[in-house]
């Protein structure tokens, strides 16, 4: 590898969370973001190759050395590391539906849930996977809420174009139609 | 005699839900729905009506007001599908739309949660190097120093500190002696004076204090009388004859 991919690998250890490209480039003023691309590629490719238990993963906007997944159960088991809590199905539907419809505001969300989500938001917004956005228009000018950094990397995403498409799904939503006479 | 069984699990109809399992009254309505296979652009309402009722009133979800709700939205939509409509009534809309249009979205989100609660669970299955969250702020960079600067500094620090202010308290002893036997001499020579012929012209603080104890313990003695008209008048001294003993 070459000695700027040593240093970007030596980094990305050394941060313990992704890193941006920007966030490299600071590394050494010498380097363009074209260089610390390369490294990155040659960081990659090299422990793909090299039969290593870790690889270079791109999450949110930056990059990451995580463990293989094969290794998970291994890693658990010998109480190394653990996974994070899995999130409840509330906390999944009122993310989903902050994901797709942000900023929004809880009174939507509740509409949607057909319950009181309240209790949920605050709980996504204490570990940070939603914010507060801005607010809205309208009587008490409500808090609208929108995804964080953080909601991409708990689900490995690069960016929310990568959340499914509303029309690839099974249950795909046509615009409210006027009802069907029989 | 049966023992008494868990209201929960009672279960006349052949299935058994449990509260938690479902995260509002559109998933359990859902979960109905496709329990039966029914089809949800169509759906019977009376039937789904009464089973949704059968499910609350069997868990005991009275304080549920969110199930409570839906159970009213269902009875109501029920009634109006019984109502007699005109054929070929352009302006009838279906009752059912809205329930429908809400459902499929609610669907449409749990098909998303699904995704998404595979996405993190993938996600969980790779370790970054420790879980220590990212720091707030960029830390501040490790100090380097050499001694003189240290000593330099220490200097800066020592010429800052400023010199100590010390307050010297002195005694300054009452005279109370002297002022009794002073009130003594004009007592002597005179029935009655005034404060003034006490402490003098220019009495200090300590002359006023000293005077004003050794009145008072003359008067205790019952030498002498003192008497003040009002707040600030002037004080009356006048001698008093001494009570024969006994």
């Amino acid at each position: 590898m070459s000695p700027l991919a040593q240093l970007v690998e030596a980094a990305l250890f050394a941060a313990a969370r992704p890193l941006a490209v920007e966030e490299l480039l600071t590394l050494d003023p010498e380097a363009g973001a074209e260089a610390v691309q390369a490294a990155l590629g040659e960081i990659r490719e090299a422990l793909a190759r090299g039969e290593h238990g870790v690889e270079l993963v791109a999450i949110g906007d930056g990059w990451q050395l995580l463990t293989r997944r094969e290794y998970a159960e291994a890693i658990e088991r010998a109480q190394f590391a653990l996974r994070p809590r899995r999130l409840s199905p509330a906390a999944l539907e009122t993310l989903a539906i902050i994901a797709y419809r942000q900023p929004v505001g809880r009174v939507e969300v509740d509409e949607i849930r057909g319950v009181d989500s309240g209790a949920v938001i605050d709980k996504l917004l204490e570990r940070g996977l939603i914010e507060i956005v801005t607010r809205g228009e309208g009587l008490g000018r409500p808090l609208l809420y929108g995804t964080t950094p953080q909601f991409l990397e708990t689900l490995g995403l690069k960016d929310l174009e990568e959340l499914p498409r509303l029309e690839e799904l099974s249950v795909a939503l046509r615009p409210p139609a006027p009802a069907e006479p029989e | 005699m049966s023992a008494p069984t868990n209201p929960i699990v009672q279960d006349h109809n052949g299935f058994v839900v449990e509260l938690e399992q479902f995260s509002g009254p559109l998933d359990l309505l859902l979960h109905l729905i496709q329990e039966d296979e029914l089809d949800i652009t169509d759906l019977p309402i009376a039937k789904i009506a009464d089973q949704f009722l059968a499910v609350i009133g069997e868990l005991g979800l009275n304080q549920a007001a969110d199930y409570l709700e839906m159970a009213a939205r269902l009875l109501r939509i029920k009634a109006q599908m019984l109502l007699p409509r005109r054929v070929g009534d352009d302006e009838w809309e279906d009752p059912r739309a809205a329930l429908v249009r809400r459902l499929l979205e609610y669907q449409q989100i749990r098909e998303l949660v699904e995704w998404l609660g595979a996405a993190a669970a993938r996600r969980a299955e790779q370790f970054g190097r420790g879980f220590a969250p990212a720091p707030p702020a960029a830390p501040p960079a490790p100090l380097v120093i050499d001694l003189n600067d240290l000593l330099a500094a220490a200097e800066r620090v020592i010429a800052l500190i400023p010199e100590p202010v010390l307050h010297r308290v002195v005694p300054r002893p009452l005279d109370v002696e002297g002022a009794t036997a002073r009130i003594e001499a004009l007592l002597a020579e005179h029935e009655a004076f005034g404060w003034r012929e006490v402490v003098g012209d220019r009495p200090t603080i300590v002359d006023m204090l000293s005077a004003f104890i050794a009145l008072l313990e003359l008067a205790k003695r019952g030498a002498l009388s003192v008497r003040q008209d009002g707040p600030f008048a002037p004080i009356q001294i006048r001698r008093e004859s001494p009570r024969a003993a006994g």
